[in-house]
């Protein structure tokens, strides 16, 4: 995260040289405590609801992970490790590990690939381009619940477009998220097809941000375009695809609408992520200490994740 | 697929301005010329067959929500399917409203929408000048901790944010549906990383003359920084219109869902798959956001980039 301290060290420091000395005076002081008063005012309403439903969650979430509860006996019972132990050890969730892994590996992996592909076309700039992104976009801006409503149509093997593609190919369409083998294929499209466009425009925002100069060389050198494109374009835009990497595999984890209005998990726990089984714990079946400790779980993935794609792009992220 | 498509152009003929080989970059240093040469054309013309299959890969989605709301269950139902509908009706419309309560789901996702996204605009836009221009010991770290905020992941805090306001008494309320969204670390961030931008000798003569930091920031700083605003409103306003997960949480009466919700509800309860119906219901809660991208498709795009980073809040 690039955080500017270097600006608001230099800020404050021109106005205040002068008045080095004046700073001991009572007026002084009285118009600094001002401004202190006045920031506190200003700052910590948005803090406090920081620190209320940011992190003290993260706090909360540990202690119940190591309870037993229902919501509704007075006191969480403490348990220890059971949670985890259990949990860990227990093939279905080994099974949720997996189905969370294949999501975020190939909707992270699709996406990326199939966006920066996009951004090479978007890149050329002919005439309809600006139409095209706009549309490319339009996914990302609406809601995911009425997304998956959509696409449950798409899906639907008598009546759905599914069946107009299956029979061109002389075949029939599976019943797609009702089907235990197709119904985790259908969520990872419908999921790709919402977020590629995104991918494709903060791709585009990072090809159009290239240095010009780089670029001239490679061709007076005479690369060819499919050079200058996988030997000088993409490693100009590691930091864009570090960008992407990070944010996208922070979202993937957490899909939730897709799943909640197109298979509720199944079928037979097909495509139960990590994010559904949390939320399937805590409000479906009200183990609230279970829920915790997958939550716990997914915290500290995310974590390591971010941590480990940090240091890798210090070795790799240059130009 | 879209390397070929580069290769074409790095054909010796063309100057350095030939225009498809980097289009974007390349484009800026040898604009001038004549670009649109029939030979450019049919270099070029599986460029626009791309681009074509590209939008219709989007568009098409699109088209079977529009066109499915106002089909009749005739042309819905039949096979081979009807791209055209034979006629147009508003039955499926009338229908989902009265298997769904949809005057309340639109009340509800107007009052989330409106009301939350404008606390998190103030609640950013006050946080930000603070951070930019007011003095707190400590303030750098509490900066830090703010933008930290960030990398905490929503879906964690779900249980323990249900259990807080099941304790504030807040649970099937409009208090309990907006609270845990309004706070903005990415808004704040944003602004303040725009108001430290402004030219900083309109301030210098503000306070020269004898304005406050309420005055300096009603009549300088937010005037010079709307599209900022801007951008952090529009970015709010998606984010609360499409919210999901919370609301499906925090409510837990159909007069109380919000439309995402309320969809899923009209799902759950239109017989088997009246895809009509369903359809319609769908058009309802996707078409504002769609019209607010159409009016203010530069501001979104290049927030929502940016808000990526910040998990929505």
């Amino acid at each position: 995260m690039s955080i500017d301290l270097r600006a608001e060290a230099s800020r404050p420091a021109a106005p205040a040289a002068p008045t080095a000395r004046a700073s001991d005076r009572p007026a002084h002081r009285s118009r600094r405590r001002r401004g202190y008063a006045l920031f506190a005012l200003f700052a910590f309403p948005n803090l406090a609801l920081i620190a209320v439903f940011a992190y003290w969650p993260i706090v909360a979430n540990l202690y119940l992970s190591l309870t037993n509860w229902d919501f509704i006996s007075p006191e969480p019972l403490f348990v220890g490790l059971t949670n985890y132990t259990s949990m860990l050890a227990s093939p279905s969730f080994h099974k949720v590990l997996w189905v969370s892994l294949v999501w975020v590996v190939v909707v992270v992996g699709i996406s990326l690939l199939l966006g920066v592909l996009l951004a090479a076309l978007f890149s050329k700039k002919l005439p309809g381009t600006s139409v095209v992104t706009g549309i490319v976009f339009t996914p990302h801006v609406v809601s995911g619940a009425a997304i998956a409503v959509v696409w449950l149509f798409i899906f639907d093997p008598n009546y759905g477009l599914a069946r107009v593609a299956f029979n061109l190919l002389g075949a029939e369409s599976p019943s797609w998220t009702t089907d235990a083998n197709w119904a985790l294929p259908a969520l990872l499209i419908v999921s790709i097809w919402k977020g590629v466009g995104f991918v494709s425009i903060v791709y585009l925002a990072g090809i159009q941000g290239l240095p010009t100069d780089v670029l001239e060389a490679a061709k007076l050198d005479g690369a060819s375009s499919f050079q200058t494109f996988t030997r000088v374009i993409l490693p100009l835009l590691s930091p864009t695809t570090f960008f992407l990497v990070i944010t996208q595999t922070i979202g993937a984890f957490q899909a939730f609408d897709l799943i909640a209005v197109m298979t509720n998990g199944g079928p037979a726990s097909a495509t139960t992520t990590l994010s559904w089984f949390i939320y399937e714990q805590a409000f479906v079946r009200s183990n609230v200490g279970l829920s915790a400790a997958a939550g716990t779980v997914m915290f500290v993935l995310l974590m390591l994740i971010t941590v480990l794609q940090f240091r890798f792009v210090e070795k790799k992220v240059h130009y | 697929m879209a390397s070929p498509l580069i290769t074409r152009s790095s054909t010796p003929g063309g100057s350095s301005g030939e225009p498809p080989a980097d289009g974007g970059p390349g484009g800026g240093v040898t604009r001038r010329g004549t670009r649109r040469r029939p030979s450019t054309l049919k270099r070029t013309w599986w460029g626009y067959l791309l681009l074509l299959a590209v939008g219709l890969v989007f568009l098409i989605p699109l088209y079977m929500l529009l066109s499915t709301s106002f089909k009749t269950n005739g042309d819905i139902y039949s096979w081979p399917m009807k791209w055209l509908p034979s006629e147009l009706t508003v039955d499926n419309m009338r229908e989902a409203w009265r298997i769904a309560p949809f005057g309340a789901f639109i009340k509800n996702s107007l009052i989330v929408t409106v009301v939350g996204a404008t606390l998190k605009v103030l609640l950013a836009i006050f946080a930000a000048y603070a951070f930019a221009f007011l003095p707190f010991p400590g303030k750098k770290w509490l900066f830090v901790i703010m933008l930290g905020a960030l990398m905490v992941p929503g879906h964690v805090t779900l249980l323990v944010n249900y259990i807080t306001m099941g304790n504030l008494g807040l649970i099937n309320t409009y208090a309990g549906l907006i609270l845990p969204g309004v706070a903005s670390a990415f808004g704040t961030f944003l602004l303040r990383q725009h108001f430290m931008s402004l030219p900083a000798e309109v301030f210098e003569a503000a306070e020269v003359d004898g304005c406050g930091h309420l005055r300096r920031l009603l009549s300088f700083t937010l005037p010079m920084s709307i599209p900022a605003v801007a951008t952090v409103a529009l970015v709010a306003v998606i984010d609360e219109w499409n919210n999901f997960v919370w609301p499906l949480i925090i409510t837990n009466s159909v007069n109380m869902r919000t439309l995402p919700i309320g969809l899923m509800y009209l799902k759950s309860n239109d017989g088997l798959t009246n895809w009509g119906v369903l359809m319609s219901g769908t058009l309802i809660v996707v078409l504002p956001m769609l019209l607010v991208f159409l009016c203010a498709q530069r501001y979104i795009v290049s927030g929502l980039t940016g808000a990526a980073a910040g998990n929505g809040r």
